[in-house]
């Protein structure tokens, strides 16, 4: 009761002095900025790396409406409009791309994206507490090595020269398999590759989320005579799902986004028509053609459909209740 | 806890200790062999295709590869990289979180939201490089070292915990004089350097692994770090290590197989010889993240 009258007055008091309050208010703010001076200066350095290394190459994306020329530079080079959009999409390599990336992004989520999870309810269940944690270290491990050194070691176990897997293959009396040259095999060693580098690492986030189970929950299912596999699935299960939404909302956002080292590592002239992508494609006719601005206008209809996905994906996200991620 | 001792409980644990293990097995295994592999003879190799322990040591694969100076160059370059690369990182993105952690900051907003919407949104590759080429940063190590400065992400996490840091401190540090440079080094840091450790493992983990930024940026074949060295060799089977002539007169060289083995084995001993002290504070670290500020 009193609260509010004293506000009402307050105000009150304050409004025939309003131009002097703003001049207050921004002496106050120069007040606290002489006073949080050395902040400024420390904002210095993140400041320019921003604005150079990531807003400068988005200004850059206007490259996508003009003819680059090396040596007029950026701004001589003439305005051609959308000439390169129109190229792109008239291309027989739109198809193409668009085709392989969405397959090998809908492999990945479908055969992928669910073995963390497996995976992590089966740790869980684990009581050996030292088989667990030496288990856990093991499947880490492949996640600690660059791309390169996984595509080479499928080279060195693959390849039909003297490579395990053939060897193996030969030594059962079969024929020999090319997979590296093949194009079956691309997408399926692709997926399989991402499993083995990152499926393990990524059980970590799963596990996490189930030591956070009230031990209790288990007790009271089991004296309502529930066996392990019904605990599973009623009690475990229910903990980590608001997880698994937020991770597969999160993969729906990032769905292009499927990794230029691995996929170009693996590239080769033979599987080229089953997986070149995107970002291996700008490479490719950007970095070794030269041909800058029409990769530029292909990166920037890449990087919308990306943003397009994200706001999507988040506002899904927020439709299931959850905080969202921006 | 009460034991399930029922039958359907003990076959369940049983397969899935054994599924478990497997894959364990399956996530190493590879490795064992390149080591073994790369450790053993020819002729042992030739017999046992699926080595997993040499019975016959030898190091003459090792031998040949740093017979010329390639690959140990590559190993310099990288290891300048990991090291000067991961201090800029560390630097800046701290320089950066802290007075974005700080409530009085004036357009705190805005600016959390540029470095925010350079998560969802970028110029792409080639931008990236023309704006890279035009500082005159091509074939130089400052290409691999500043385009990467700070990662977004990193730096959401780090302002994230810099703000569960207790804010009296500041408070009481002002009174006694010292300015907001000398509360983040002398009071700041210290208290975060769990976080700060965690953040140099990744970043550390990244430069060392690096691909994309030097095909990207380094053109010159004495510059390359190990990860380019590597796919030459070990993928395009091209531009060997180790020259014959340097070797004894009846040196034979390793097969293929077994000198790619090596050339693996040795541009990754640092992270073999430190993952298993470090492994557990990068599972802690990545945790990290998931606490939302």
């Amino acid at each position: 009761m009193t609260g509010r009258t004293f506000r009402a007055s307050g105000r009150a008091a304050r409004l025939p002095a309003e131009a002097d309050s703003r001049k207050a208010r921004r002496r106050r703010r120069l007040r606290q900025i002489r006073l949080d001076y050395w902040l400024y200066v420390m904002l210095i350095p993140g400041v320019l790396y921003f604005v150079i290394f990531k807003y400068l190459p988005m200004w850059g994306v206007l490259l996508a409406f003009k003819d680059y020329q090396p040596f007029i530079g950026f701004a001589g080079s003439p305005w051609v409009g959308f000439k390169h959009f129109e190229r792109f999409f008239t291309d027989p390599s739109f198809g193409l791309l668009f085709r392989n990336t969405f397959i090998i992004a809908a492999m990945n989520l479908a055969f992928f994206f669910p073995v963390p999870i497996v995976v992590a309810l089966m740790l869980n269940e684990m009581r050996l507490a030292l088989f667990k944690r030496i288990a856990q270290t093991f499947i880490y491990v492949p996640h600690f090595f660059s791309w390169v050194v996984i595509a080479g070691i499928t080279y060195i176990m693959l390849t039909t020269e003297g490579g395990i897997v053939n060897e193996a293959i030969a030594g059962a009396g079969g024929d020999k398999v090319n997979f590296l040259m093949s194009e079956s095999w691309f997408r399926p060693l692709i997926v399989l590759q991402m499993i083995w580098k990152e499926a393990g690492w990524g059980t970590i986030i799963f596990l996490a989320a189930l030591s956070g189970v009230d031990p209790s929950l288990y007790e009271a299912a089991r004296i309502d005579g529930a066996n392990r596999w019904r605990q599973m699935m009623h009690v475990t299960l229910p903990a980590i799902r608001s997880t698994i939404v937020i991770l597969l909302i999160l993969r729906l956002g990032n769905f292009l986004d499927l990794g230029f080292e691995q996929i170009y590592l693996m590239l080769n002239a033979m599987n080229r028509d089953v997986g070149e992508i995107f970002d291996t494609y700008i490479y490719t006719n950007g970095i070794q053609r030269g041909l800058f601005s029409y990769t530029t206008a292909v990166g920037l209809f890449n990087a919308a459909i990306g943003l397009l996905l994200i706001v999507a994906a988040n506002k899904i996200a927020k439709r299931f209740g959850e905080e969202g991620v921006f | 806890m009460v034991q399930d001792r029922s039958w359907g409980s003990r076959l369940f644990s049983l397969v899935n200790y054994t599924v478990v293990g497997l894959l364990a097995l399956i996530a190493i295994i590879p490795f064992v062999h390149l080591i073994a592999a790369s450790l053993t003879t020819a002729q042992e190799l030739r017999e046992q295709t699926f080595l997993l322990f040499p019975t016959v040591l030898s190091l003459d694969s090792y031998r040949y590869i740093l017979s010329t100076d390639t690959i140990v160059r590559s190993m310099g370059v990288t290891i300048f990289i990991t090291v000067a690369g991961t201090s800029i990182n560390i630097a800046m993105t701290t320089l950066m979180a802290y007075p974005l952690a700080r409530r009085t900051l004036i357009a705190r907003e805005q600016l959390l939201l540029m470095v925010l919407f350079t998560m969802m949104f970028n110029g792409g590759m080639i931008p990236t490089f023309l704006v890279v080429k035009e500082l005159g940063l091509l074939n130089s190590y400052w290409a691999l070292l500043l385009p990467g400065a700070i990662s977004a992400f990193n730096l959401i996490v780090m302002k994230n915990f810099f703000q569960q840091l207790p804010d009296g401190l500041e408070e009481s540090a002002k009174i006694d004089g010292a300015n907001d440079l000398i509360i983040l080094i002398r009071l700041v840091i210290p208290l975060s350097m769990p976080a700060i450790a965690t953040f140099s493992l990744f970043y550390a983990v990244s430069h060392w692994n690096s691909f994309l930024a030097p095909i990207l940026y380094i053109n010159d074949s004495d510059k390359w770090p190990v990860q380019i060295l590597m796919r030459q060799i070990i993928i395009l089977s091209q531009g060997g290590v180790g020259d014959s002539e340097e070797m004894a007169p009846d040196f034979v060289v390793p097969p293929e197989q077994t000198l790619k083995a090596a050339v693996i084995v040795f541009s990754n001993l640092p992270i073999l010889i430190v993952y298993p002290f470090l492994q557990k504070y990068f599972a802690k670290g990545i945790l990290l993240g998931s606490v939302k500020g």
